[in-house]
């Protein structure tokens, strides 16, 4: 079947729409289905959490392995990501930073999606934040995205684990 | 016991059958899951930490004024009759209620309730901010839960990730942390065998369903709880509409389901719900599932017009004080495994013929 977009490609997902109250089924390829932002990995009625956990941590995202390097499971909650397959809960907000990679990943496949287009939190205390040095070495940027974790200024954290990222990359 | 006088409505407004849609819809619900950030979430933190965390949100609902006046509860102090109590009336889930004999109660564990909002406190998340309206109010609902939301935002330091939005427990529940639900009676679409083709387009478009009771219930009674499946990526207005838009899709497939089988199969179906509402009237003993089921039977002839003077407010109301604990309650009283099918049928019965007194009898007025 071919995709009912473009018409040229092989469809490799069926969608259902709802359009003025129809019910429209027609298969979609994924350059297409892409574009209006449809997973056509695994649908989300057969992928139930637990078949997600049970594959997390076989490729240990570089956050785990940042998280491991420092010596820590999560600064917050000790929880490391083997903790995380057991339960299915996560521990803390921080874990959310600390496994960003797997966590990610999880949740582009649960929702289709990572970005919260949803209510805003204005959470005032979040508005002051240090600034970094200028040029620090990758031991600085350690301790200080440790000391961010810490003190829970997750944008401040994110900051400095891609400058830690981009560092790493400029010495390979 | 605890006095569930002190209730506005006994927390049981949404019974009142008075909303949109209310021969089909029983009640909507929205729920948002909040965390606090500088706390550990469920699974990692301590006895300690739950109580913190319980403190932190009494002062911060005592100072919101959609929660000022809310009546409290400790479900960590409270006796497990109660506690099945409060779950039967949809106010605890079965996490926090631990209504099995031997279940264990989690320190910490609170509910405030304030006219049809509440909040779990020291669930799987820390907050579960609810709302459940009577009938088809998915707006109401949301803006009732919002304005909490909002509130004690002001109030509380919510975990939220600039990306990914608020932060939960469960990775299915990130981002607007946002389940609504709406219970919906589909007997029509049950008996033409159309349910199973439903319920699976439903979850090709991002909605799943539940049993009366919500997550890991069964289906009973043909009360389906239709909800959301995502929510991350759509905002909570669009949510919410997407749920909405299917769920009058699916109102109007059981609508025309009904009058297909009224068509068609008349007397089949006036034979049921005739025979459904003999045995409530005059049975001796009732299980709890066969009185759900034979529930449906009456609300489905009710719905059709067939059985003229049955409110549906009173078989909303069977719908919980059936229950065990309610039961129970009602009989101010433990009752025994051998007694309960027994006062069930006898309070099934007092409840029809209080409306044979008060609307007339039903006996005698079918549509022949």
């Amino acid at each position: 079947m071919m995709c009912k977009i473009c018409g040229e490609r092989e469809s490799v997902i069926n969608v259902t729409e709802i359009v003025d109250g129809e019910v429209r089924t027609g298969g979609l390829c994924a350059k297409c289905a892409a574009e209006k932002g449809i997973e056509t990995g695994i649908g989300l009625a057969e992928t139930p959490l637990g078949g997600f956990l049970a594959k997390l941590g076989e490729g240990v995202g570089p956050d785990a392995a940042l998280a491991a390097a420092l010596g820590l499971g999560c600064p917050q909650c000790g929880a490391t990501l083997h903790d995380f397959r057991e339960v299915g809960r996560v521990g803390c907000a921080s874990c959310y930073l600390i496994f960003d990679a797997p966590l990610r990943e999880l949740l582009r496949r649960l929702h289709g999606s990572t970005h919260h287009t949803g209510s805003r939190y204005a959470d005032s205390s979040a508005a002051i934040q240090p600034s970094p040095p200028s040029s620090p070495s990758d031991g600085d940027l350690r301790d200080q995205l440790k000391r961010a974790i810490e003190s829970e200024q997750f944008e401040l954290a994110a900051e400095l684990r891609d400058r830690i990222r981009r560092l790493a990359g400029d010495r390979e | 016991m605890i006095d569930l006088s002190l209730l506005p409505d006994g927390g049981m407004a949404w019974l009142e059958a008075s909303g949109v849609g209310s021969h089909l819809v029983v009640s909507t619900r929205v729920r948002l899951a909040r965390n606090l950030k500088q706390h550990r979430f469920a699974t990692r933190n301590d006895a300690a930490e739950r109580e913190a965390i319980y403190g932190e949100v009494d002062a911060a609902a005592a100072e919101a004024a959609g929660l000022r006046r809310a009546v409290r509860f400790r479900v960590d102090h409270l006796e497990l009759a109660d506690r099945r109590l409060l779950h039967e009336r949809h106010l605890l889930s079965r996490e926090l209620a631990a209504p099995e004999p031997e279940g264990r109660v989690r320190q910490g564990g609170g509910l405030l309730v304030q006219e049809s909002a509440s909040i779990m406190v020291n669930e799987e998340d820390h907050l579960r901010l609810q709302a459940i309206r009577s009938g088809f109010a998915l707006e109401g609902a949301w803006k009732a839960v919002s304005t909490l939301d909002v509130e004690l935002g002001q109030r509380l330091a919510f975990a939220f990730h600039p990306e990914f939005g608020y932060l939960t427990s469960c990775p299915t529940n990130v981002g607007t942390g946002l389940r609504a639900s709406v219970l919906v009676h589909l007997p029509g679409l049950v008996l033409t065998k159309e349910i199973n083709k439903i319920l699976q387009a439903l979850t090709q478009v991002g909605l799943t369903f539940r049993g009366l009771y919500g997550e890991g219930s069964e289906v009973v009674g043909n009360l389906f709880q239709l909800s959301n499946q995502t929510t991350l990526g759509k905002s909570e207005p669009e949510l919410l509409d997407h749920l909405g838009k299917l769920v009058r899709l699916v109102i109007e497939n059981e609508e025309r389901a009904r009058q297909l089988l009224l068509r068609d199969a008349t007397s089949i179906i006036e034979d049921k719900v005739w025979r459904a509402y003999a045995l409530l009237r005059y049975a001796r003993t009732l299980s709890l599932d066969e009185t759900m089921n034979l529930l449906s039977g009456v609300r489905l002839g009710v719905g059709l017009g067939l059985i003229p003077n049955v409110g549906m407010y009173a078989l909303n109301k069977l719908l919980v004080f059936a229950q065990p604990a309610h039961l129970a309650a009602t009989e101010r009283r433990t009752l025994s495994d051998d007694e309960t099918p027994v006062r069930r049928a006898a309070y099934v019965r007092q409840v029809l013929e209080d409306e044979v007194g008060r609307r007339g009898p039903s006996a005698g007025t079918p549509s022949a």
